[in-house]
């Protein structure tokens, strides 16, 4: 199979996995416990899809890695998520406004993906699609209590996004191994899924009276490798322990 | 229709009942971590089971991709088995057809009202996105599984496991777990 594939898979993977482990910092740290709990579920979500793509894509390379062996022992520069993910959590409006802007991508992505020639995958996408649902609904909700809520929520709100806009252009910045992944019927055509991602993510922000920044797009080059100081000292941290006792269980 | 292939108990296609009824009945001491009152069978989380002398091999679908549940019942599984003389199980997970409440029966929603959990209602949801960032969009309402008011708020759709949202009822003021539409 072509190595693309597994590429693809850990594209895939590496999104939800940083923005899960990014997500997971809130737990014991929420606004409120109901909201402590729903991120806490969302991260475990997105960790869990992580788990599947990557252990797919360890078994489609076939050099006799595990998921494990992706999520905790690759160097930053072997990660291939998008920016937008790696950030550390922020205020709750930060959080909630790169959740709102990821969920609506991934629910369209794992849309796309159920159809995929790979039936791994399309299984895979069918399972964390019905989760993408509950997503978007609890970021979308937020997005507009907070952006049409108090001044201070407004405000905040309005900042997050000024912060993240610039970094969203990278999810549809599709390469080489994108439109092979598409073409082949195997990966999800991101420019078929922008036209609708601008379309919701407009009306939702429209109605949460936000405005979207004119910033010119962040520099790119996550999907090569190439990160910002976030990603490097997330990992140090999720990695620590997986380093320091390779292979021990419980 | 053909008995043979009717679904059955927790959605499962049936195509070979009589080589696995006991295979199955073994299967039903397995019950969910989270939900001790209810099997991995009428849950629908044994897909399939197939059987070949003394060797079984036993498909599971998770119901969340991150429900940390999958890997005790993937253990227990090959445990109970092996308990009764099937040294030579093997579990397999897969993901198609995507799990759904659908699948349960009448019978095993009424469990979870006697513990105290309100069943899912309904049929799970396929409405598109814009239904899904809608304020107006249509809310189900949740029946109290202790005193069957209808009078309940939903308060979160997370709640203490990835499975259940959590609700609240106006009439008997007990907080309570729904187990989502999915």
């Amino acid at each position: 199979m072509s190595p693309s594939v597994s590429d693809y898979l850990i594209r895939l993977g590496d999104d939800r996995l940083v923005l899960g482990h990014r997500l997971s910092e809130w737990c014991g740290h929420g606004p409120i416990l109901e909201e402590d709990i729903a991120l806490a579920n969302i991260a475990l979500d997105l960790i869990g899809q992580a788990t599947l793509m990557l252990k797919l894509a360890a078994e489609t390379e076939g050099k006799g890695r595990t998921e494990d062996e992706l999520a905790y022992f690759r160097d930053t520069v072997d990660f291939r998520n998008v920016h937008l993910v790696e950030f550390p959590k922020g205020d709750y409006a930060f959080t909630i406004v790169r959740q709102f802007l990821f969920d609506v991508f991934s629910y369209h992505v794992l849309e796309e993906l159920q159809k995929s020639s790979n039936t791994e995958l399309a299984g895979i996408a069918a399972k964390g699609f019905k989760e993408a649902r509950y997503h978007v609904r609890h970021s979308s909700e937020w997005v507009l209590r907070l952006g049409d809520g108090t001044a201070e929520g407004h405000a905040r709100t309005q900042k997050a996004l000024n912060e993240l806009w610039r970094f969203t252009p990278e999810m549809f910045d599709a390469d080489a191994i994108d439109r092979e992944m598409a073409e082949s019927g195997i990966g999800a055509d991101l420019a078929a899924i922008k036209p609708k991602w601008e379309t919701i993510v407009r009306d939702v922000l429209a109605r949460a009276t936000l405005t979207i920044p004119d910033d010119p797009p962040a520099m790119t080059g996550g999907r090569k490798g190439r990160h910002t100081e976030a990603l490097g000292l997330m990992l140090a941290e999720m990695q620590s322990v997986a380093r320091a006792y390779p292979g021990a269980s419980w | 229709m053909n008995k043979r292939t009717q679904r059955s108990e927790g959605g499962r296609r049936e195509k070979h009942a009589e080589d696995t009824e006991e295979i199955l009945a073994i299967l039903k001491e397995v019950k969910d971590p989270e939900l001790p009152f209810i099997d991995i069978v009428e849950l629908g989380i044994v897909r399939d089971v197939f059987r070949e002398g003394d060797a079984v091999r036993v498909d599971i679908t998770p119901t969340y991709s991150g429900c940390p549940a999958m890997q005790v019942i993937e253990r227990e599984v090959g445990e109970v088995l092996a308990a009764h003389g099937y040294e030579n199980a093997q579990v397999r997970t897969v993901y198609s057809p995507a799990w759904t409440t659908d699948w349960m029966s009448e019978a095993t929603k009424q469990k979870f009202r006697d513990y105290g959990i309100a069943p899912p209602s309904g049929v799970a949801q396929h409405g598109g996105i814009a239904e899904l960032v809608s304020l107006r969009r249509a809310r189900v309402t949740v029946e109290c599984p202790y005193c069957r008011s209808s009078n309940t708020a939903e308060r979160s759709e997370f709640g203490s496991t990835a499975c259940k949202s959590i609700h609240f009822c106006n009439s008997c003021h007990q907080p309570f777990d729904q187990f989502k539409s999915i």
